[in-house]
Protein backbone atom coordinates (compact mmCIF):
# COMPACT_ATOMS: atom_id res chain seq x y z
CA UNK A 1 0.00 0.00 0.00
CA UNK A 2 1.09 3.60 -0.57
CA UNK A 3 2.97 4.76 2.53
CA UNK A 4 3.04 8.43 1.58
CA UNK A 5 1.75 10.88 4.18
CA UNK A 6 -1.48 12.49 3.04
CA UNK A 7 -3.08 15.59 4.50
CA UNK A 8 -6.13 14.87 6.72
CA UNK A 9 -8.57 15.55 3.88
CA UNK A 10 -11.31 13.22 5.13
CA UNK A 11 -11.20 14.57 8.69
CA UNK A 12 -11.22 18.20 7.54
CA UNK A 13 -13.99 17.41 5.06
CA UNK A 14 -16.15 15.86 7.75
CA UNK A 15 -15.54 18.84 10.05
CA UNK A 16 -16.51 21.18 7.20
CA UNK A 17 -19.71 19.22 6.58
CA UNK A 18 -20.46 19.27 10.31
CA UNK A 19 -20.28 23.07 10.30
CA UNK A 20 -22.83 23.49 7.51
CA UNK A 21 -25.08 20.86 9.10
CA UNK A 22 -24.87 22.83 12.36
CA UNK A 23 -25.76 26.03 10.48
CA UNK A 24 -28.77 24.31 8.90
CA UNK A 25 -29.96 22.96 12.26
CA UNK A 26 -29.52 26.38 13.87
CA UNK A 27 -31.72 28.00 11.21
CA UNK A 28 -34.37 25.28 11.08
CA UNK A 29 -34.59 24.80 14.85
CA UNK A 30 -35.79 28.37 15.30
CA UNK A 31 -38.67 28.42 12.83
CA UNK A 32 -40.83 30.46 12.43
CA UNK A 33 -38.89 33.11 14.36
CA UNK A 34 -36.40 35.20 12.43
CA UNK A 35 -33.10 34.57 14.12
CA UNK A 36 -29.84 36.33 13.48
CA UNK A 37 -28.06 34.92 10.44
CA UNK A 38 -24.70 35.75 12.01
CA UNK A 39 -23.93 32.35 13.60
CA UNK A 40 -25.00 30.52 10.43
CA UNK A 41 -22.85 32.84 8.30
CA UNK A 42 -19.83 32.27 10.53
CA UNK A 43 -20.30 28.48 10.39
CA UNK A 44 -20.70 28.61 6.60
CA UNK A 45 -17.61 30.81 6.19
CA UNK A 46 -15.53 28.44 8.35
CA UNK A 47 -16.83 25.49 6.37
CA UNK A 48 -15.93 27.16 3.06
CA UNK A 49 -12.45 28.03 4.35
CA UNK A 50 -11.92 24.41 5.38
CA UNK A 51 -13.03 23.25 1.94
CA UNK A 52 -10.62 25.66 0.26
CA UNK A 53 -7.86 24.47 2.59
CA UNK A 54 -8.66 20.89 1.74
CA UNK A 55 -8.50 21.53 -2.00
CA UNK A 56 -5.24 23.42 -1.56
CA UNK A 57 -3.72 20.63 0.54
CA UNK A 58 -4.59 18.08 -2.17
CA UNK A 59 -2.84 20.18 -4.83
CA UNK A 60 0.33 19.99 -2.73
CA UNK A 61 0.45 16.18 -2.66
CA UNK A 62 3.33 15.09 -4.88
CA UNK A 63 2.45 12.50 -7.52
CA UNK A 64 -1.27 12.68 -6.75
CA UNK A 65 -3.43 10.66 -9.18
CA UNK A 66 -5.35 13.63 -10.59
CA UNK A 67 -6.67 11.71 -13.55
CA UNK A 68 -8.35 9.19 -11.24
CA UNK A 69 -9.49 11.98 -8.90
CA UNK A 70 -11.30 13.87 -11.67
CA UNK A 71 -12.68 10.69 -13.26
CA UNK A 72 -14.48 9.89 -10.02
CA UNK A 73 -15.15 13.38 -8.67
CA UNK A 74 -16.89 14.68 -11.80
CA UNK A 75 -19.55 11.93 -11.76
CA UNK A 76 -19.95 12.27 -8.01
CA UNK A 77 -20.32 16.02 -8.53
CA UNK A 78 -23.16 15.39 -10.97
CA UNK A 79 -24.92 13.13 -8.46
CA UNK A 80 -24.52 15.55 -5.56
CA UNK A 81 -25.57 18.54 -7.67
CA UNK A 82 -28.82 16.64 -8.36
CA UNK A 83 -29.28 15.99 -4.62
CA UNK A 84 -28.44 19.59 -3.73
CA UNK A 85 -30.84 20.79 -6.44
CA UNK A 86 -33.56 18.64 -4.91
CA UNK A 87 -33.01 20.22 -1.50
CA UNK A 88 -32.87 23.71 -3.03
CA UNK A 89 -36.20 23.00 -4.72
CA UNK A 90 -37.67 22.23 -1.29
CA UNK A 91 -36.36 25.49 0.16
CA UNK A 92 -37.88 27.51 -2.69
CA UNK A 93 -41.11 25.52 -2.56
CA UNK A 94 -41.33 26.37 1.17
CA UNK A 95 -40.93 30.10 0.40
CA UNK A 96 -37.53 30.45 2.02
CA UNK A 97 -36.29 33.87 0.93
CA UNK A 98 -33.63 36.51 1.48
CA UNK A 99 -30.52 36.00 3.55
CA UNK A 100 -31.64 32.61 4.83
CA UNK A 101 -31.96 31.31 1.27
CA UNK A 102 -28.52 32.69 0.40
CA UNK A 103 -26.90 30.98 3.42
CA UNK A 104 -28.66 27.69 2.73
CA UNK A 105 -27.82 27.81 -1.01
CA UNK A 106 -24.15 28.51 -0.32
CA UNK A 107 -24.17 25.65 2.21
CA UNK A 108 -25.52 23.36 -0.49
CA UNK A 109 -22.78 24.50 -2.85
CA UNK A 110 -20.13 23.62 -0.23
CA UNK A 111 -21.86 20.27 0.26
CA UNK A 112 -22.06 19.54 -3.48
CA UNK A 113 -18.36 20.30 -3.99
CA UNK A 114 -16.89 18.87 -0.82
CA UNK A 115 -18.50 15.42 -0.87
CA UNK A 116 -17.25 14.63 -4.42
CA UNK A 117 -13.83 15.94 -3.34
CA UNK A 118 -13.78 13.42 -0.48
CA UNK A 119 -14.87 10.60 -2.79
CA UNK A 120 -12.32 11.52 -5.46
CA UNK A 121 -9.54 11.83 -2.87
CA UNK A 122 -10.33 8.46 -1.25
CA UNK A 123 -10.08 6.78 -4.65
CA UNK A 124 -7.06 8.72 -5.93
CA UNK A 125 -4.92 8.22 -2.83
CA UNK A 126 -4.84 4.49 -3.56
CA UNK A 127 -4.10 4.97 -7.26
CA UNK A 128 -0.92 5.54 -9.17
CA UNK A 129 -0.46 8.88 -10.93
CA UNK A 130 -0.52 8.57 -14.72
CA UNK B 1 -17.85 -6.34 13.28
CA UNK B 2 -16.00 -6.86 10.08
CA UNK B 3 -13.23 -8.49 11.83
CA UNK B 4 -11.66 -10.09 9.02
CA UNK B 5 -10.54 -11.88 12.09
CA UNK B 6 -10.02 -15.49 11.56
CA UNK B 7 -7.17 -17.61 12.77
CA UNK B 8 -4.17 -15.42 11.92
CA UNK B 9 -2.00 -18.44 11.33
CA UNK B 10 -4.29 -19.83 8.67
CA UNK B 11 -4.94 -16.44 7.07
CA UNK B 12 -2.68 -15.58 4.15
CA UNK B 13 -0.70 -12.41 4.75
CA UNK B 14 -2.00 -9.51 2.64
CA UNK B 15 1.36 -9.01 1.00
CA UNK B 16 1.41 -12.66 0.11
CA UNK B 17 -2.04 -12.42 -1.38
CA UNK B 18 -1.03 -9.36 -3.34
CA UNK B 19 2.07 -11.10 -4.60
CA UNK B 20 0.22 -14.22 -5.77
CA UNK B 21 -2.04 -14.63 -8.76
CA UNK B 22 -4.77 -11.98 -8.85
CA UNK B 23 -8.14 -13.16 -7.49
CA UNK B 24 -10.85 -13.83 -10.05
CA UNK B 25 -13.19 -10.86 -10.02
CA UNK B 26 -16.52 -11.11 -11.82
CA UNK B 27 -17.23 -8.30 -14.25
CA UNK B 28 -19.46 -5.61 -12.77
CA UNK B 29 -20.65 -2.05 -13.29
CA UNK B 30 -19.60 0.41 -10.59
CA UNK B 31 -22.86 2.27 -11.18
CA UNK B 32 -25.52 -0.23 -12.32
CA UNK B 33 -27.95 1.19 -14.87
CA UNK B 34 -30.96 -0.41 -13.21
CA UNK B 35 -30.02 1.15 -9.88
CA UNK B 36 -29.56 4.51 -11.57
CA UNK B 37 -33.03 4.23 -13.09
CA UNK B 38 -34.51 3.30 -9.70
CA UNK B 39 -32.79 6.25 -8.05
CA UNK B 40 -34.19 8.48 -10.81
CA UNK B 41 -37.70 7.17 -10.14
CA UNK B 42 -37.28 7.87 -6.41
CA UNK B 43 -36.12 11.45 -7.05
CA UNK B 44 -38.94 12.15 -9.52
CA UNK B 45 -41.50 10.67 -7.10
CA UNK B 46 -40.08 12.85 -4.36
CA UNK B 47 -40.42 16.01 -6.48
CA UNK B 48 -44.05 15.12 -7.29
CA UNK B 49 -44.87 14.37 -3.65
CA UNK B 50 -43.29 17.62 -2.42
CA UNK B 51 -44.97 19.68 -5.15
CA UNK B 52 -48.43 18.23 -4.48
CA UNK B 53 -47.93 18.28 -0.70
CA UNK B 54 -50.44 15.57 0.22
CA UNK B 55 -50.13 14.27 3.77
CA UNK B 56 -50.40 10.56 2.93
CA UNK B 57 -47.74 10.55 0.14
CA UNK B 58 -45.35 12.50 2.37
CA UNK B 59 -45.94 10.13 5.26
CA UNK B 60 -45.55 7.16 2.90
CA UNK B 61 -42.25 8.39 1.46
CA UNK B 62 -40.84 9.27 4.87
CA UNK B 63 -41.84 6.03 6.59
CA UNK B 64 -40.98 3.66 3.71
CA UNK B 65 -37.59 5.15 2.89
CA UNK B 66 -36.78 5.86 6.54
CA UNK B 67 -37.51 2.22 7.37
CA UNK B 68 -35.36 1.14 4.40
CA UNK B 69 -32.46 3.31 5.55
CA UNK B 70 -32.72 2.03 9.15
CA UNK B 71 -32.99 -1.63 8.20
CA UNK B 72 -30.10 -1.45 5.73
CA UNK B 73 -27.81 0.24 8.28
CA UNK B 74 -28.67 -2.19 11.08
CA UNK B 75 -28.53 -5.26 8.86
CA UNK B 76 -25.28 -4.21 7.24
CA UNK B 77 -23.55 -3.21 10.44
CA UNK B 78 -24.60 -6.09 12.65
CA UNK B 79 -25.50 -9.03 10.40
CA UNK B 80 -23.74 -8.74 7.04
CA UNK B 81 -20.55 -7.21 8.45
CA UNK B 82 -19.61 -10.08 10.79
CA UNK B 83 -20.61 -12.68 8.18
CA UNK B 84 -18.53 -10.95 5.53
CA UNK B 85 -15.52 -10.98 7.83
CA UNK B 86 -15.71 -14.76 8.16
CA UNK B 87 -15.90 -15.49 4.42
CA UNK B 88 -13.00 -16.53 2.26
CA UNK B 89 -11.42 -13.79 0.15
CA UNK B 90 -12.97 -14.99 -3.15
CA UNK B 91 -16.39 -15.14 -1.48
CA UNK B 92 -15.93 -11.66 -0.05
CA UNK B 93 -14.99 -10.34 -3.49
CA UNK B 94 -17.97 -12.08 -5.09
CA UNK B 95 -20.33 -10.59 -2.52
CA UNK B 96 -18.76 -7.15 -2.71
CA UNK B 97 -19.01 -6.78 -6.50
CA UNK B 98 -22.68 -7.73 -6.38
CA UNK B 99 -23.65 -5.77 -3.30
CA UNK B 100 -21.64 -2.54 -3.26
CA UNK B 101 -22.70 -1.16 -6.68
CA UNK B 102 -26.33 -1.30 -5.53
CA UNK B 103 -25.44 0.67 -2.42
CA UNK B 104 -23.64 3.36 -4.44
CA UNK B 105 -26.79 4.55 -6.17
CA UNK B 106 -29.59 3.48 -3.86
CA UNK B 107 -28.37 4.79 -0.50
CA UNK B 108 -28.02 8.47 -1.49
CA UNK B 109 -31.50 8.32 -3.08
CA UNK B 110 -33.04 6.59 -0.05
CA UNK B 111 -31.44 9.03 2.39
CA UNK B 112 -32.45 12.07 0.33
CA UNK B 113 -36.04 10.81 0.06
CA UNK B 114 -36.24 10.15 3.82
CA UNK B 115 -34.90 13.55 4.80
CA UNK B 116 -36.78 15.65 2.25
CA UNK B 117 -40.10 13.88 2.84
CA UNK B 118 -39.50 14.07 6.61
CA UNK B 119 -38.88 17.80 6.49
CA UNK B 120 -41.94 18.41 4.32
CA UNK B 121 -44.05 16.23 6.60
CA UNK B 122 -42.81 18.18 9.58
CA UNK B 123 -43.66 21.45 7.81
CA UNK B 124 -47.11 20.09 6.92
CA UNK B 125 -47.82 19.06 10.52
CA UNK B 126 -46.14 22.10 12.09
CA UNK B 127 -43.86 19.92 14.19
CA UNK B 128 -40.77 21.85 13.10
CA UNK B 129 -42.07 25.06 14.67
CA UNK B 130 -40.84 26.23 18.06
CA UNK B 131 -44.48 26.31 19.23
CA UNK B 132 -44.73 22.51 18.92
CA UNK B 133 -44.68 21.05 22.46
CA UNK B 134 -42.16 18.32 21.56
CA UNK B 135 -39.92 20.67 19.58
CA UNK B 136 -36.83 19.59 21.52
CA UNK B 137 -37.29 16.03 20.29
CA UNK B 138 -37.59 17.25 16.69
CA UNK B 139 -34.34 19.21 17.03
CA UNK B 140 -32.74 16.11 18.57
CA UNK B 141 -33.77 14.12 15.50
CA UNK B 142 -32.15 16.78 13.27
CA UNK B 143 -28.91 16.42 15.23
CA UNK B 144 -28.95 12.61 15.02
CA UNK B 145 -29.69 12.69 11.29
CA UNK B 146 -27.03 15.35 10.79
CA UNK B 147 -24.37 13.19 12.44
CA UNK B 148 -25.47 10.15 10.43
CA UNK B 149 -25.32 12.18 7.21
CA UNK B 150 -21.78 13.39 7.98
CA UNK B 151 -20.60 9.81 8.60
CA UNK B 152 -22.36 8.54 5.49
CA UNK B 153 -21.04 11.31 3.24
CA UNK B 154 -17.55 11.57 4.67
CA UNK B 155 -16.70 7.92 5.33
CA UNK B 156 -19.23 5.48 4.00
CA UNK B 157 -19.84 6.66 0.44
CA UNK B 158 -16.15 7.35 -0.38
CA UNK B 159 -15.20 3.91 0.98
CA UNK B 160 -17.95 2.26 -1.05
CA UNK B 161 -16.76 3.81 -4.31
CA UNK B 162 -13.10 3.31 -3.37
CA UNK B 163 -13.61 -0.46 -2.97
CA UNK B 164 -15.34 -0.74 -6.33
CA UNK B 165 -12.69 1.28 -8.16
CA UNK B 166 -9.96 -0.85 -6.56
CA UNK B 167 -11.74 -4.04 -7.63
CA UNK B 168 -11.88 -2.75 -11.20
CA UNK B 169 -8.10 -2.53 -11.38
CA UNK B 170 -6.25 -5.32 -13.22
CA UNK B 171 -4.43 -6.16 -9.98
CA UNK B 172 -6.45 -4.99 -6.98
CA UNK B 173 -4.64 -4.52 -3.70
CA UNK B 174 -6.32 -6.66 -1.00
CA UNK B 175 -4.98 -4.38 1.74
CA UNK B 176 -6.74 -1.37 0.23
CA UNK B 177 -9.96 -3.33 -0.18
CA UNK B 178 -9.79 -4.63 3.37
CA UNK B 179 -9.10 -1.19 4.82
CA UNK B 180 -11.94 0.45 2.89
CA UNK B 181 -14.37 -2.41 3.57
CA UNK B 182 -13.64 -2.15 7.29
CA UNK B 183 -14.29 1.57 7.11
CA UNK B 184 -17.52 0.93 5.23
CA UNK B 185 -18.86 -1.69 7.63
CA UNK B 186 -17.81 0.14 10.81
CA UNK B 187 -19.43 3.35 9.52
CA UNK B 188 -22.61 1.42 8.74
CA UNK B 189 -22.49 -0.06 12.25
CA UNK B 190 -22.17 3.39 13.84
CA UNK B 191 -25.03 4.80 11.79
CA UNK B 192 -26.97 1.62 12.68
CA UNK B 193 -26.48 2.40 16.37
CA UNK B 194 -27.61 5.97 15.75
CA UNK B 195 -30.70 4.63 14.03
CA UNK B 196 -31.68 3.23 17.44
CA UNK B 197 -31.72 6.84 18.69
CA UNK B 198 -33.96 7.69 15.73
CA UNK B 199 -36.33 4.90 16.81
CA UNK B 200 -36.53 6.40 20.29
CA UNK B 201 -37.21 9.91 18.99
CA UNK B 202 -39.70 8.94 16.28
CA UNK B 203 -41.74 6.65 18.55
CA UNK B 204 -41.78 9.41 21.19
CA UNK B 205 -43.05 11.94 18.61
CA UNK B 206 -45.62 9.52 17.18
CA UNK B 207 -47.06 8.80 20.62
CA UNK B 208 -47.25 12.42 21.81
Amino acid sequence: MDDRKYPPVTQVGMASLALIVAAGIYLSANLPEHVSLGPAEILLALSAVMMAGNLLSITRVKGFAWERFFAVARWSLLAYVVIAGMIEFVFIHNHVRGGTLVVLTLSLIVFAIHVPTLIGFTVARYSQAA
Amino acid sequence: MVSIARDPASEPRPEAVHAGPPPVIPDFDIVPRVGLALAGVIIVALIVVVATGGLWPLEFMHVVFGAGWTVIDLFLGFIIGPILGSLSIPARIEFTVRFMPKMVVLMPAIVTATLVAGWQLSTHLGTNLTSYPQHGWVVASMVVVGVMAIIALGLLEPANIGVLIELKKPRPNPQVIERLMKRFIYSAGITGLMQVATFVIMTKLASS
